[in-house]
């Protein structure tokens, strides 16, 4: 047997590199994301029949930028910013909730839908089921009620409080608002100091405004 | 007890970006292009069942390889099971990409025996070392190791159009 110095496909063998195992690649049929894009859809498909899609993911962009949403089959368990970075909301997803995680549109038709008709200055409250299971005690007490504080108005954290019958417990409101897993959907960004000053917001104070100035045109 | 050694995993949306060009390489070289949806598919859904419970030092591209050989032997049963037996292996498909690309390689390929193909498979095109080839395939490490080999050789024979690697070693 001859050894083979030309530009062979396995230049280094035992040990296979990344060249070998490219030029192999590069001899057989390719493999196109148009392929593997709708094998994916196949496998969300089939993931959400059988039950084993334990979040589905999906972006959107809006004004206020990019918006990664997130279902459980119980419902939106998830809105994230760009600020918090997606690829981290989306390990996070993994470790609090499940890693059986697939970017699937299908189940935030709805919910994608809404926040665009939302945006749009066409809708005043939204109408989905939401999974509350990122929030607990006190926090999820608070988030329940965000959605009482009407479209184009607001309230101080201090009323808030009052609201939810801890008069005192403002600075846990802050908490609450600020580690709100569902924002734009439940309306934390209506929740503002009592000074008149907007505050801060999960998604930057600029959000914030953003919201406030869409719901008061 | 103790504690369990299962660290928090990637989104599986991960592993299918990272590993799905290649395990669907793999199961067109073991299967050929017509059934390789299928056992991709199989693979991954099965994949994503018990992907919660996988170890976290877990060989994620070898483990994929093993659940894909499990589906494309499931595959050639369910396809025994209904159709004619033909003699030996099916002719390669007459027709290839539209660019003419990889038409030979992988018309030769589906003609070597199929302990062959998975070797090359697995060893080549999912970079896995000899020893977890055997234990994908069951058998020794030097039969997986020969079993690539005698494929090279074959392919060398059949496959004029490229250089192949000596197939005496590794």
């Amino acid at each position: 047997m001859t050894t083979n110095h030309e530009t062979g496909l396995f230049q280094a063998l035992p040990a296979v590199t990344e060249a070998d195992l490219a030029a192999l690649r590069d001899r057989l049929p390719a493999v196109t994301e148009a392929e593997l894009s709708a094998l994916h859809d196949r496998l969300a498909t089939r993931a959400d029949a059988e039950g084993v899609l334990d979040v589905a993911y999906r972006t959107l962009d809006t004004p206020v930028g990019t918006l990664l949403l997130a279902a459980t089959p119980a419902g939106l368990v998830r809105v994230a910013y760009p600020v918090e970075g997606h690829d981290q909301v989306l390990a996070a997803l993994a470790a609090r909730v499940s890693p059986r995680i697939l970017n699937a549109p299908r189940r935030l038709d709805e919910a994608a839908r809404e926040i665009g008709e939302y945006f749009a200055g066409r809708r005043r409250a939204f109408d989905l089921p939401l999974d509350y299971r990122l929030a607990t005690g006190f926090r999820r007490e608070v988030l329940t009620r965000l959605p009482g504080i009407g479209y184009g108005t607001t309230a101080s954290y201090a009323t808030v409080a009052a609201t939810v019958g801890h008069p005192r417990a403002f600075r846990a409101v802050g908490t609450a608002c600020a580690t709100n897993p569902l924002p734009v959907v439940l309306p934390c960004h209506r929740v503002i100091r009592s000074d008149g000053d907007p505050g801060n917001y999960r998604g930057g104070p600029a959000a914030k405004q953003f919201l406030l100035n869409l719901e008061a045109a | 007890m103790s504690t369990s050694r299962v660290a928090p995993r990637a989104p599986f949306e991960a592993v299918v970006a990272e590993h799905g060009a290649t395990v669907l390489r793999v199961c067109r070289a073991v299967l050929g292009p017509a059934d390789a949806d299928d056992a991709w598919s199989e693979t991954f859904l099965a994949a994503l069942k018990a992907y919660p419970r996988l170890p976290g030092d877990a060989n994620v591209e070898a483990w994929l390889v093993t659940i894909a050989h499990r589906k494309a032997i499931d595959i050639t049963r369910a396809a025994a099971r209904h159709a004619v037996p033909v003699a030996d292996v099916p002719e390669p498909p007459p027709a290839g990409p539209a660019d003419g690309r990889g038409l030979d390689l992988a018309g030769a390929l589906a003609a070597l025996p199929r302990r062959q193909r998975e070797a090359i498979a697995y060893h080549y095109l999912a970079g896995l070392p000899y020893q977890d080839v055997a234990a994908i395939t069951g058998g020794s490490t030097d039969a997986a190791r020969r079993a690539a080999a005698d494929g090279i050789a074959r392919l060398r024979k059949t496959y004029p159009g490229a250089a192949l690697p000596d197939g005496e070693d590794s």
